[in-house]
C-alpha cells in the first residue's frame, strides 16, 4: 500500500467531513428556512466529496475496507483535520465565519488539486470545484451582508471573525507529507495557496466593514492528530451507528 | 453466449425506462448521466458519471440499472467515473422540455450562472406563467442541483436546474 497516499487522502478528506458533520447538525436548526436548506445542501455536497475520497483512500490502502470504515472506525487521534472545523455552531455568525475561511482555502486547494499527476484526486477535485464555487459565494455574502447589516448583526459578525481568526494559521501549515506530496506532482502548494485566500478574505472584510484581526499567532495540532474536545463529542455522535451496530448498512 | 448478442443501441433503449427518482420525468439518457456501455462476454457493464458528489440519487439509479437489465435477461455491473464531470449542458433537448413542463426551469447556458455568482444578473422564465419578472430566493434549493426561484408576477415560488 502507499501508505503516504492514504495519509495524504485523509489530510484533504477529513476536514470537509467534520466540517459537514458540524453543518449538518442545523438540519432543522437554521435561521430560516432558505439558509437551513443552504446549510445542509453544502454539509451534502462536502460529505459527497469525502465518499469519493475515502473510496480512494480505500483503494489504495488495498485492504479489502470500505469508505465507511474511514470515516467512521478510526480513533480522534487518527484524524487529520484542522482545529477550526471542530469549532461549534454557537451562532449563524460563527457558523458562516468558519465556512467563509474554510471556503476561501478550499477552492484554491481544489484548483491546484485539479492539476494533480495522481488522476482520481484530480477527477474529484474537478468535480468538487464546481460545488465548492457555490459554497465560497453562499458564505462570502453572509459575511457582507452581517457585517455591513444592523448594528447587532455587526457585532456579532466581527465577535465570529475575531473567534475563528486564530485557528486559520493551521489551515497553511504545510507538514512534511504535504510537502513532499507537494514536490512530487501530487499534492497542492499550500504556501501558493495563502495569498490567494489573504487577498480575498481581506477584500470581503473590508467589504462587510469588518476590522481585520492582527494577531499572527495561531492553534495548531489538528493535522498531526491533536484535536480540541470538541472532536470526541462529534465522534460520539458520527460514529454512533457503527459502533453500536458494527457493520450495519441502510 | 447467445444472449449477449446485442447491440449497444438496445440496451441504451431497455435503460431508456429508468428515471431520476427525484425528477421523475427525467430519464438517465436525458440526464446525460451514462457515459459507457460495454457489452461483455457474459455481462453488460455501464459507466455512469454522479451529477453532484453527494447525489443521494446515483446508487439508486445504479440499483435500478442493474434491476431492469436483469428484468430484461442481461447480468450487469455498473460503475461509477469522476471525470470528465458532469454538466448541465449534457442534459438532452428533450430532457430540458420535460424538465420545463414539470415545473423545474431547465438550466441556461454555464456562463449566465457564473456571472451571477459574480454578481451579474440572470432571466429565468417562471414555469408558472412563463413570466421572466422573476427573482432568486436562494442559490440552494430542495435538491443538490436546484436553486429556488420566485416569480414577482403571479407570486409562485419555483425550482431553477443549476448550471455546473
Amino acid at each position: 500500500m502507499n501508505t503516504k497516499l492514504y495519509e495524504y487522502i485523509l489530510l484533504l478528506a477529513d476536514n470537509p467531513l467534520i466540517l459537514g458533520h458540524r453543518l449538518s447538525e442545523l438540519c432543522g436548526h437554521g435561521p430560516s428556512l432558505e439558509t437551513d436548506i443552504a446549510l445542509t445542501n453544502i454539509s451534502l455536497d462536502l460529505f459527497g466529496q469525502v465518499r469519493n475520497y475515502f473510496q480512494y483512500a480505500a483503494q489504495v490502502q488495498g485492504l479489502g475496507k470500505s469508505e465507511d470504515d474511514i470515516a467512521f472506525l478510526r480513533y480522534e487521534h487518527e484524524y487529520r483535520n484542522v482545529i477550526m472545523v471542530e469549532q461549534a455552531n454557537k451562532d449563524f455568525a460563527w457558523v458562516i465565519a468558519r465556512q467563509f475561511f474554510f471556503d476561501a482555502y478550499h477552492k484554491p486547494l481544489l484548483e491546484q488539486l485539479a492539476g494533480s499527476n495522481d488522476a482520481q484526486l484530480s477527477a474529484i477535485a474537478h468535480k468538487s470545484l464546481k460545488e465548492v464555487q457555490y459554497h465560497h459565494h453562499f458564505s462570502s455574502e453572509w459575511v457582507k451582508r452581517l457585517g455591513d447589516g444592523t448594528e447587532e448583526s455587526h457585532t456579532r459578525m466581527q465577535d465570529a471573525i475575531n473567534h475563528f481568526w486564530p485557528y486559520m494559521g493551521e489551515l497553511f501549515e504545510e507538514t512534511a507529507l504535504e510537502k513532499e506530496m507537494k514536490e512530487n506532482g501530487t499534492g497542492a502548494d499550500l504556501v501558493a495557496i495563502k495569498p490567494v485566500f489573504k487577498s480575498f478574505t481581506n477584500e470581503i472584510m473590508a467589504e462587510a466593514g469588518i476590522t481585520v484581526p492582527s494577531s499572527e499567532w495561531s492553534h495548531s495540532g489538528g493535522k498531526k492528530g491533536t484535536h480540541s474536545e470538541h472532536l470526541g463529542f462529534i465522534l460520539t455522535e458520527l460514529q454512533y451507528m457503527q459502533r453500536a451496530y458494527p457493520n450495519m448498512t441502510w | 453466449m447467445n444472449r449477449m448478442m446485442v447491440s449497444n443501441q438496445e440496451i441504451r433503449d431497455i435503460l431508456s425506462t429508468v428515471t431520476d427518482p427525484e425528477i421523475p420525468v427525467l430519464t438517465v439518457e436525458d440526464m446525460g448521466i451514462i457515459r459507457n456501455i460495454d457489452i461483455q462476454e457474459s455481462k453488460v457493464v455501464v459507466t455512469i458519471t454522479p451529477t453532484y458528489s453527494g447525489c443521494p440519487a446515483m446508487d439508486h439509479i445504479a440499483t435500478d440499472i442493474r434491476t431492469t437489465l436483469k428484468e430484461a435477461g442481461y447480468e450487469s455491473e455498473v460503475l461509477s467515473v469522476l471525470s470528465p464531470p458532469w454538466s448541465s449542458l449534457w442534459i438532452s433537448e428533450n430532457g430540458r422540455k420535460k424538465m420545463e413542463a414539470y415545473g423545474i426551469a431547465p438550466p441556461m447556458e454555464p456562463t449566465s450562472d457564473k456571472k451571477a455568482l459574480l454578481g451579474g444578473e440572470r432571466i429565468v422564465k417562471c414555469t408558472h406563467c412563463g413570466s421572466t419578472n422573476t427573482k432568486m430566493i436562494s442559490q440552494f434549493g430542495s435538491t443538490a442541483c436546484k436553486a429556488l426561484f420566485q416569480c414577482a408576477d403571479c407570486l409562485e415560488p419555483f425550482d431553477y436546474f443549476k448550471c455546473i
